[in-house]
């Protein structure tokens, strides 16, 4: 049409906005209005036209869509992009969920406004290409580059501590990174293209697979993050100012678990049949042992990034058992933890910009004062419990169900986490909320802002709808999950046989 | 029909919750009570059509709720006879407990929230008996779960009823876990949730033995059991039993609908509902008769020296529902749902006739400082006269049937039972406990002399030895002041007792009614001769099971069992509390272990609290500050960022430590790049 696809627009329109942004001049209150509303309204119509991938998708084809291919630096690396049932539901989360991260910075970023909308534009695309992206080395890109933005707007805009957790990301991250670079290149050598397409359909040996699964865990299991790879999460989390949090938590968590479903287990069959009780050990391991840690968490972000970590095991633990709910029901918990925790991080954010502390014991009885604000957390703290009726409850209860069928003992482990996250929660939710209003400093809080509630509303509609409602996203997951199920089972099978054959 | 009487109640809150600042408290009130008056009468509608009608019932579906590979789960309504009698059960008491709480929270500023929230107990408790599945009876469950988490801490200004609303959900939690694990095995054998499929697929897997949790087991009793500790939970089973107490935090009137007559009932019902599976359980049936006959006999010991009296009739709740356990576990799903019929009746009017005595008293809810107020307060005295006739199983009122045909069921199976006749036992000695500890209540509240209770915290004249014994104890002491924090209250604490509004004493007025007729006028329904046309298979019971014909014919010496320990417990309750007043004292001074033991009951908070609470705290700080901080950041991106640039300044130190990650990470790469194609043989 324009002589690109969709998917280029929805991936670049957020680089458009950054060309006006640079032409913004000067510092005056106008000026930063202006940016903010342009980089809102480019959030905004990036949603709007993401919601035409939305509509066009086929959810009844395990194939890829809107596919766009262009060459681009010759010997076979190719500009590629295209969505499947996998990705396709992370483009609308991650575009979705744009707007509120400018809404939420509105009033709390104040300096180096500028600088702060063109960082999360540039992330902006950076996180919709990871997800459209059909050629590896552009993948690796667009993956790596993420933490760039990310990296700086923690790193600038963070609080006290925020250069040593903006170095222990951004560590963290880069050295599983490099070990899949390494990977890439490996498989490059191999298959001779760098084209997702065709790697998918590439035997790649056993032993090979084996190395390969590795390097791309490294990188995975951070991003994830799973234990005992998870401690740069927490500190990135406290440092961060609230959007990042957001984006932190709801999108960028989640590329760990994309490239699960994306590389490791179509693509290495084998080393993923073999590696899944490690994925089990170190899934439950993070459901019990984040939880404890979130039950003694004096700062309300730490708390709510460990209670992340246990979600994420969640996840993992879905994704490898290879049957349909649980991988559904992973791939929904994200989802799902999108929605929940970056509203959590807004909650926090919330009382942040009034009170400027995160300390747990700094609160308490703001249901006195806050009563829209109590119902807004209550509600998005049982999402987190899982509480039926939420989408919290939708991903947890699948991949579980999952899970039992693949191995009672992680199911049964992993279940003690449904006890776990309620005493944390409500534990939480008791000492920030419920009691006397008694502290000095918190007489004259407010309750939510117009502009506040603007914000909440549609997380609080979307996370009940699709707790009651669920089969819009579950069936865009479904033909791809059940593809990639039915390739593995042959897969395995085939190979089952070739070693009873000799 | 049946959409309205789920769905009204949902209105109702999201109009109190939502609205309630805006239309006004009287509004709020109004539009849920009408809503549940309308739910009420719609329920009994549907009693008489598909229990005493001929109507075989019908599960109209909502729509669908997920589909995933074989997991199907819709929304849908089933209505059968168990459905209406629990239809019945539900809306009566709720429409009955909304408008007793005009009256009752006459005095509360957040009336529309408490409105609000007891709507929405009303509807997850009914999308739980209404369910067709697992999965929307879990839906209901962990609904009610939050409605009662929320009405307990409904006065969130006072820390024990924080603290009292996150132990109920917590420990139901744990309940929850197993029932979870249930529904997944379940989900395992059959493949699928919905309750006909799965009671279709039942009697083909009667035997089989699977592999879980590394042992070969029956796979209908791991599944029974499993889903049973979600019943345990809810229904406030021995060891799941500790939330209940506390739960007492809550406004009275919550007692009454939640922690009485309907939520905690919700483990009796889901046995009930279950019963194509349990029948073909047999081991789990037994676990179930000795959990609940155990649960019976410890609650009515500890609920005989409680002083509080919300908390004696909590025990007593405690201690019912596992007489309702013992009946489902020895086959006799009908007694046990009887049971439970009769027992909301009456319980609920003993709750809201204690919520009109703590109402005359202005706050006051330790019995020790009540007396002689059955001349100030006549019509709660004769309603509380007639929720203990009934619970105590007094001739020819509702719990005489009920209890009885729970002893008699008991003693008839224990020919094939290996704990029938232990529950038996059991049983007939908690009757003997239960008819102790509810005149107690009644002597000590109604009878004596009349006491000031201005002098709330000098208990000496009263049974001393409470105050002696249980300084020392922390948990006791915060228990006796819990009154103190009375909720605004207390400026007017000096006046003298008064009856209730009649918006108050109208509900008991029915609810005694209740007591006194729901056993004479269903019997024969329930459990009698009309059993099978009234329940039409929606209970079942297998081939060998005649345990509702055999318990008619027990012995007459069995029979008579449980009404000569009610007479018995009636006379030392007599003697203690009105003929020789102080004998209780100085029973408890001479076995001041025995007195402590009860009192503390049995001392499972400090057990538990011994065993999980603190044992998950210092392992959260223990992995918190040894396992993240020092070992994985010491070992990881800490300890080797030190190393690197000992001495140098902070950003200094990082960037060299980055370029050092950096290389080092390239040689790990290197390294494994190099060792793959050595293990692959270097083509």
């Amino acid at each position: 049409m324009f002589g690109f696809g969709i998917l280029s627009g929805v991936t670049f329109l957020p680089l458009v906005g950054v060309a006006f942004l640079l032409t913004q001049k000067g510092d005056d209150e106008a000026s930063l209005r202006n940016i903010r509303w342009a980089t809102l309204a480019t959030t905004l119509a990036t949603f709007a036209l993401s919601l035409v991938i939305w509509s066009g998708f086929d959810t009844t084809s395990a194939a890829f869509q809107f596919v766009e291919e262009k060459n681009w630096l010759g010997s076979g690396l190719v500009y590629k992009m295209g969505v499947d049932g996998f990705s396709m539901p992370f483009v609308l989360l991650t575009t979705f969920l744009m707007p509120f991260a400018i809404l939420a910075s509105w009033d709390s970023i104040q300096k180096r406004v500028k600088e702060y909308m063109i960082a999360f534009l540039v992330l902006e695309t950076l996180m919709i290409g990871v997800f459209c992206a059909l050629d590896i080395v552009l993948f690796y890109l667009f993956f790596e580059g993420g933490l760039i933005p990310m990296f700086l707007i923690i790193g600038i805009w963070g609080g006290k501590r925020r250069v040593y957790a903006s170095f222990k990301f951004f560590l963290y991250t880069l050295v599983g990174s490099l070990l899949m670079l390494v990977a890439i290149l490996a498989m490059y050598g191999k298959a001779g293209t760098t084209d997702i397409t065709v790697l998918l359909h590439t035997d790649f040996p056993k032993e090979m697979q084996t190395w390969l699964w590795l390097a791309f865990f490294a990188s995975f299991a951070v991003k994830m993050p799973m234990w005992p790879v998870h401690t740069w999460l927490p500190d990135a989390h406290v440092e961060a100012p609230t959007a990042g949090s957001v984006i932190l938590a709801a999108i960028l968590l989640k590329m760990g678990g994309y490239g699960f479903i994306r590389f490791s287990l179509p693509m290495f069959p084998d080393a993923s049949t073999n590696f899944a009780p490690l994925i089990y050990a170190l899934s439950v391991i993070a459901i019990v042992y984040t939880s404890l840690v979130a039950l003694v968490q004096e700062d309300i972000k730490k708390l709510i990034a460990y209670s992340s970590v246990a979600h994420m095991g969640f996840v993992t633990m879905g994704l490898f058992t290879l049957n349909a709910q649980g991988m559904q029901g992973a791939i929904f918990q994200m989802i799902s933890h999108g929605l929940v925790s970056g509203a959590l991080f807004l909650c926090v954010g919330v009382i942040y910009d009034r009170m400027h502390t995160r300390e747990i014991s700094a609160y308490g009885g703001l249901v006195n004062r806050m009563p829209i604000y109590a119902f807004v957390f209550m509600l998005f703290t049982m999402a987190n419990v899982g509480l039926p009726g939420t989408t919290g409850f939708i991903g947890e209860f699948l991949s579980l169900t999952g899970a039992f069928q693949a191995n009672s003992w992680v199911a049964l482990i992993a279940t003690s986490g449904v006890v776990l996250s309620a005493a944390y929660a409500l534990y939480l939710y008791r000492r920030v909320i419920f009691g006397v209003l008694d502290k000095a400093s918190l007489k004259n809080i407010t309750d939510l802002t117009p502009r506040e509630i603007a914000i909440f509303t549609p997380l609080v509609l979307l996370t009940l709808y699709y707790g009651i409602q669920p089969q819009a996203i579950l069936n865009a997951t479904q033909a791809s999950v059940d593809n990639l199920i039915q390739t593995h089972t042959a897969l395995i099978d085939a190979v089952k046989l070739a070693a009873a054959g000799q | 029909m049946i959409y309205a009487i789920v769905f009204l109640p949902l209105v109702g809150f999201l109009i109190a919750g939502a609205l309630g600042p805006w239309i006004g408290v009287r509004a709020s009130e109004l539009v849920t009570t009408g809503f549940l008056m309308i739910c009420a009468v719609l329920s009994w509608v549907v009693f008489f059509d598909v229990a005493l009608g001929h109507n075989h019932g019908y599960a109209p579906i909502i729509g669908n709720w997920m589909t995933v590979g074989d997991l199907k789960v819709d929304w849908a309504l089933r209505v059968d006879t168990l459905t209406a009698v629990m239809l019945v059960v539900v809306n009566t008491v709720s429409s009955l407990v909304h408008l007793y709480s005009i009256g009752y929270m006459h005095e509360d500023p957040d009336r529309p929230r408490f409105f609000a929230y007891l709507s929405l107990f009303t509807f997850a408790m009914l999308m739980l008996v209404t369910a067709d599945n697992l999965v929307q009876m879990f839906f209901g469950w962990e609904g009610v779960g939050l409605a009662s988490y929320l009405l307990i801490g409904f006065w969130y200004q006072k820390p024990s009823a924080n603290a009292a609303a996150i132990k109920a959900f917590v420990v139901n939690r744990v309940g929850d876990f197993g029932f979870a694990l249930g529904i997944f095995l379940v989900f395992q054998l059959t493949k699928s949730l919905g309750f006909e499929e799965v009671f279709a697929a039942v009697p083909g897997l009667a035997g089989k033995t699977i592999h879980v949790f590394g042992m070969d087991v029956d796979a209908l009793t791991l599944a029974t059991f499993l889903l049973f500790i979600g019943a345990m939970g809810k229904s406030a089973q021995f060891l799941l039993h500790t939330w209940l107490p506390d739960a007492m935090e809550g406004p009275t009137p919550v007692s009454a609908l939640i922690h009485a007559a309907t939520m905690v009932t919700a483990g009796v019902f889901m046995v009930a509902r279950l019963s194509p599976i349990f029948e073909y359980a047999p081991a789990t049936l037994e676990f179930v008769t000795l959990v609940g006959a155990v649960t019976a006999i410890f609650a009515a010991t500890v609920g005989l020296v409680q002083n509080d009296i919300k908390r004696v009739i909590a025990y007593s709740t405690c201690s019912q529902l596992g007489y309702m356990f013992v009946a489902e576990g020895v086959g006799a799903y009908s007694i046990g749902v009887y049971h439970l019929f009769t027992h909301a009746f009456f319980k609920a009017l003993l709750f809201l006739g204690a919520g009109s005595v703590i109402h005359a008293m202005h706050h006051e809810q330790d019995m020790r400082n009540m007396g002689g107020l059955r001349k100030d307060i006549p019509f709660t005295f004769a309603m509380m006269i007639i929720g203990t006739l009934a619970l105590t199983g007094f001739p020819f009122t509702a719990g005489f049937y009920s209890k009885d045909a729970i002893i008699e069921a008991a003693y008839a199976a224990s020919e094939h039972h290996h704990i029938a006749m232990f529950a038996f036992v059991a049983t007939v000695a908690a009757a003997g406990l239960t008819s102790f500890y509810s005149w107690r209540l009644v002597f000590m509240t109604f009878f004596g002399a009349r006491k000031d209770s201005a002098v709330q915290t000098d208990h000496a004249d009263e049974e001393p030895t409470a105050q002696e014994l249980a300084h020392a104890d922390a948990d006791q002491t915060h228990q006796d002041h819990s009154h103190d924090h009375g909720h605004g209250h207390d400026d007017h604490g000096h006046h003298a007792p008064h009856e209730s509004p009649i918006v108050m004493l109208a509900p008991l007025a029915v609810l005694g009614l209740g007591a006194l007729g729901a056993g004479i006028v269903f019997g024969k329904y329930f459990i009698g001769h009309d059993y099978d046309e009234f329940w039409k298979g929606s209970l079942f019971t297998g081939r060998d099971n005649h345990i509702i014909h055999k318990f008619h014919d027990v012995a007459l010496g069995v029979g008579l069992a449980p009404t000569v320990v009610m007479a018995l417990g009636f006379v030392v309750a007599l003697y203690f509390y009105v003929l020789k007043p102080g004998t209780a004292q100085a029973l408890a001074r001479t076995f001041p272990r025995l007195y402590r033991f009860l009192l503390n009951k049995w001392y499972f908070d400090e057990l538990y609290d011994f065993l999980f609470v603190r044992p998950a705290f210092a392992l959260g700080r223990m992995f918190w500050k040894g396992g993240d901080g020092a070992i994985i950041d010491g070992l990881g991106p800490d300890g080797v960022a030190a190393r690197v640039a000992d001495g140098a300044k902070l950003a200094v130190r990082l960037q060299t430590g980055y370029v050092y990650h950096y290389a080092f990470a390239m040689l790990i790469g290197v390294a494994a790049v190099v060792t793959y194609f050595i293990a692959g043989g270097l083509r």
